[in-house]
C-alpha cells in the first residue's frame, strides 16, 4: 500500500478502539496526502489532546502533539514562521470547539493557510465518554446520566461566520468524499475546515444505544445527504455533506508579506 | 484504461482489530471475520476491486492488490 | 559607534531582543508590558521578521513554541494575568525543550490587582507556576543597560539549554525612561542554537542528550521528521511510560538547568568586601536598596548590596558565600516575602535573614528600607 510511506508503521496497530472512526480519518488523510504527492519534509501535523489528536504520532510528517485545545495556536506559529510548510491540524470536537473554540474562530478570522480537520464524534472519548459541545440535546454521557440539555454548535456555520474561506463536511462512511475534501482543503489557500462525523462505538454508541461501529456508520449514511439534494426538502433533519464555503480571500501569511513591504518603505 | 482485476487481499492480521466494518461494507460479501475475529477473504472470486474495504478500514489493515488485463500488478 | 538613546525599559527589552536576533513575536496587549509588543510590531517587519497579535496569552505562548520549532528565535511578553494563562504551555516548552523567551513585566496581584502599579509578586510563580517537576531560568534587571544585557542573555540561555527563559521585570523598570547605550553588533556574543549534523536518511534522535546535556535540534521543514509531545517521551520524541525512560527524562530536564546554576548566576555585588550587613535585592527595589547602601556608607556603616539578576535557578552557592561573614541579611522585595525563602535555605543562619518589603503598589523607598533596618538593629522605629 502506497499509504504506508506516509505512516509510522512501528506504532501499529494503533491505540484506537476497534471500529473507531478516527482510524478511517487517518486512512483518508494519508490517501489524500499520497494523491497530492506532498513532500513529507514540508508537511507538519499539529494536534492537541484527545483520541483524535493521537493521529499526529501515526503519520510520518513533522509532528507536533501539543496541549488540549491549542493546536491551532501552535500551528499559527509554525505556519507564519515558515509559510512554505503545509500545516494540517486534526482535532476532536471538544478539542476544537470547546477548550479550543477561541483559537478556532480566530484562526478562521485570520484566514491563515492551515487545514483544520474536526473529527466530530460528539464525545470526549479519551476521558471516558463525557458530553461535548457537539453532543447536542438529549444525549447520554458519563457526565449526563439524565441526558444533556446543552445545544450543540453547528461547526460549519461557526467556521463560515468566523471567516474560514473553505468549509466542508463529510462523514467517515463517505470515504471517497472524505479524501477528496481533505485534498481540496489542503490545496485551498486559506483557512480550511473539514468537519468529519466519526463514530465512537465505545462510549457515544454504547451510551446512546446506537449499536456498534457498523450500525453507527449506517446512521451517517441515513442521516446525511449531499448539499442540494431533494431529500433534504422532505426531511429537513438530514445533515448536508459537501463544500459549504470555497472562496478566495487574502491569506494571512501573504498579507503579512505586504506588512513587511510597507514597513521597509516607511 | 483497462479494468482492474483482483489479485489478492493483503490483510495485516496484527493490525486488524476485528471491528467488522469491512465485512459489513463489502458490496459483494467477499470478507468474513475468522475464528480469531480477524478479517479474511472467504470469497475472493466475487471481489470487484472497489477498495471500499481498504478505504474504510480504521486499522489500515487491508490492501487490495489488483492487476490489469496483462497481469501487471498495481 | 554605539547608539545612545533615552527609552523605557520595555523599549530597551525590545531593542535587545532585536539585537539578539529575534525572528518571531506573538503577544496580547496587557499593561504594563504592552510597549514591548508595540515596539516589536514596528521593528520586526522592518527586519523582514514576524509579529503577530494573538487572541490571548495562551495562544501567544503556543504560537512562539510552534515558531521556535521551525528554527526561529522567539519571544512573548505579558504581565501577571497573562503570565498565569501561559503556564500550561510554558510547561510544554519545558517538557519539549523549546527555546523561547517570556518577558513578564510584573504588576500588582493577585488577579487583576493593579495594572499600572509595581509589584514583584510573581517571583515564585516564575519558578513554580506550571505544574510538575521542572527547572526554569528567570532573569531580571534594575536598569535599562542591564535590561538590555539580560534580554540578550535570555536568548542565549534559551538557545544554549533549549529551555524557556523568563525575563521578570517590573512596572517601574518597564515604564521608567533612562539612558541606554545600544552596543555595536558583535559586542555582545550571540548564541545560535545547536543544530544536528546528522544527515538525511541517518537516524536522528531529537531527545537524546549529548554528553554535555545539549540536544542538537532539527528545524521543522528540514530532513528529519520527528515527534514533539508534552507527554513523557523517548529519545525519538514518542510517548512512553517506561519507568526508566521517564526517570531519565525528568532528571535530564531538572539537571540541565540546575547544573548550569553557577554558570548563569548573574549578579552585581556593591560594597560587599567589608560589609557586615548585606541587602539582597533585584529589579526596581534594588535601585532603592543601592541608594540606602550609598547613603549609609557615607555615614561609615559597613553595609553592601547583592543585586541578583538570575533569580532561578537560585544562585545558592553565591548567596551562601556572600552571606557567610555577615551579621545579618535584609532581603528587599516588593511582595510578602518570596525570594527570601530561597535566601533562608541557602545561608548558614536563616534566623539572621529579614524581609524588607512594601506591597502597596508603590516603589519601596530608601526611607522604607532604612526604617526596617533600624528595627532589625533594635534601634526602634
Amino acid at each position: 500500500m502506497a499509504v504506508k510511506e506516509y505512516i509510522r508503521e512501528r506504532f501499529f496497530p494503533h491505540m484506537w478502539c476497534p471500529g473507531c472512526g478516527h482510524g478511517i480519518v487517518l486512512n483518508g488523510l494519508v490517501r489524500a496526502v499520497e494523491e497530492l504527492a506532498i513532500n513529507k519534509n514540508e508537511l507538519v501535523i499539529v494536534s492537541g489532546i484527545g483520541c483524535s489528536s493521537r493521529i499526529s504520532g501515526y503519520v510520518d510528517f513533522h509532528s507536533l502533539h501539543t496541549v488540549h485545545g491549542r493546536a491551532l495556536a501552535f500551528a499559527t506559529g509554525v505556519k507564519l514562521s515558515k509559510p512554505k510548510l503545509n500545516v494540517i491540524v486534526p482535532m476532536g470536537d471538544g478539542d476544537a470547539l470547546s477548550i479550543g473554540g477561541n483559537h478556532f474562530i480566530h484562526a478562521a478570522r485570520r484566514n491563515i493557510n492551515i487545514t483544520a480537520l474536526v473529527m466530530n464524534n460528539r464525545t470526549y472519548g479519551m476521558t471516558g465518554g463525557q458530553y461535548s459541545p457537539m453532543s447536542g440535546v438529549g444525549v447520554k454521557a458519563t457526565t449526563a446520566p439524565y441526558s444533556t440539555i446543552d445545544n450543540a454548535f453547528d461547526c460549519v456555520e461557526l467556521a463560515r461566520a468566523a471567516g474560514a474561506s473553505f468549509v466542508a463536511r463529510t462523514t467517515v462512511y463517505h470515504v471517497n468524499q472524505l479524501s477528496e475534501l481533505i485534498k481540496k482543503a489542503i490545496v485551498h489557500d486559506g483557512f480550511s475546515v473539514v468537519e468529519i462525523f466519526s463514530q465512537c462505538p465505545t462510549y457515544f454508541g454504547r451510551k446512546n444505544k446506537q449499536g456498534g461501529a457498523v450500525d453507527m456508520l449506517k446512521i451517517f449514511k441515513e442521516k446525511t445527504v449531499l448539499i442540494g439534494s431533494d431529500k433534504k426538502k422532505d426531511n429537513p433533519a438530514l445533515m448536508e455533506r459537501g463544500i459549504f464555503v470555497e472562496k478566495e480571500l487574502p491569506e494571512y501569511c501573504k498579507a503579512y508579506d505586504e506588512v513587511i513591504a510597507r514597513a521597509r518603505k516607511a | 484504461m483497462s479494468k482492474k482485476k483482483l489479485k489478492d487481499h493483503l490483510i495485516n492480521r496484527d493490525w486488524c482489530k476485528g471491528c467488522g466494518i469491512c465485512v459489513a461494507m463489502c458490496p459483494k460479501d467477499v470478507l468474513v471475520l475468522d475464528g480469531d475475529e480477524k478479517a479474511m477473504a472467504s470469497h475472493p472470486e466475487k471481489c470487484i476491486a472497489c477498495r471500499q474495504c481498504e478505504k474504510m478500514c480504521p486499522d489500515l489493515a487491508i490492501e487490495v492488490i489488483t492487476e490489469d488485463a496483462h497481469g501487471k500488478e498495481e | 559607534m554605539a547608539t545612545t538613546c533615552f527609552v523605557q525599559g520595555n523599549e530597551a527589552c525590545s531593542l535587545a531582543a532585536m539585537y539578539a536576533g529575534l525572528d518571531f513575536f506573538a503577544g496580547y496587549p496587557i499593561t504594563p508590558s504592552t510597549e514591548i509588543a508595540e515596539t516589536l510590531s514596528a521593528r520586526l517587519p522592518e527586519a523582514g521578521k514576524k509579529f503577530i497579535q494573538m487572541e490571548d496569552e495562551i495562544a501567544s505562548m503556543c504560537a512562539i513554541i510552534g515558531a521556535s520549532l521551525t528554527g526561529s528565535k522567539v519571544m512573548t511578553a505579558t504581565s501577571g494575568p497573562g503570565f498565569s494563562l501561559m503556564q500550561e504551555s510554558l510547561g510544554y516548552a519545558v517538557m519539549a525543550e523549546i527555546p523561547c523567551v517570556i518577558a513578564n513585566v510584573q504588576r500588582g496581584g493577585p488577579s487583576t490587582g493593579n495594572p499600572t502599579h509595581v509589584s514583584q509578586g510573581d517571583v515564585n510563580q516564575a519558578r513554580w507556576g506550571t505544574h510538575g517537576d521542572h527547572s526554569i531560568v528567570t532573569l531580571t534587571a534594575s536598569n535599562h543597560q542591564d535590561v538590555f544585557n539580560m534580554t540578550v542573555e535570555a536568548f542565549n540561555i534559551a538557545e544554549t539549554y533549549r529551555t524557556p527563559v523568563i525575563l521578570l521585570f517590573d512596572e517601574i523598570v518597564g515604564h521608567m525612561r533612562e539612558k541606554l547605550v545600544i552596543p555595536e553588533p558583535g559586542e555582545i556574543e550571540l548564541v545560535e542554537r545547536l543544530r544536528t549534523s546528522v544527515r538525511e536518511g541517518v537516524n536522528y534522535h531529537p531527545y537524546l542528550p549529548r554528553e554535555d546535556g545539549r540536544l542538537p535540534m532539527s528545524d521543522f521543514g528540514g530532513v528529519h521528521r520527528y515527534n514533539v509531545t508534552g507527554l513523557y517521551h523517548d529519545m525519538w520524541g514518542f510517548p512512553t511510560d517506561k519507568g526508566e525512560l521517564v526517570d531519565g527524562l525528568i532528571h535530564h530536564l531538572v539537571k540541565k538547568i540546575d547544573y548550569a546554576a553557577d554558570a548563569i548566576a548573574h549578579h552585581v555585588p556593591y560594597y560587599l568586601d567589608d560589609a557586615r550587613t548585606m541587602l539582597i535585592s533585584y529589579g526596581s527595589s534594588a535601585r532603592s536598596a543601592l541608594s540606602v547602601v550609598e547613603q549609609l556608607r557615607r555615614r561609615g556603616e559597613r553595609i553592601g548590596l547583592l543585586e541578583l539578576q538570575t533569580l532561578w535557578p537560585f544562585p545558592v552557592q553565591l548567596v551562601r558565600d556572600y552571606a557567610r561573614d555577615k551579621e545579618y541579611v535584609g532581603v528587599v522585595e516588593m511582595n510578602m516575602g518570596q525570594l527570601i525563602n530561597s535566601v533562608k535555605l541557602a545561608v548558614d543562619n536563616p534566623r539572621r535573614v529579614y524581609l524588607i518589603n512594601r506591597v502597596d503598589g508603590r516603589l519601596i523607598t530608601d526611607k522604607d528600607i532604612k526604617q526596617t533596618l533600624r528595627v532589625i538593629a533594635g534601634q526602634g522605629v
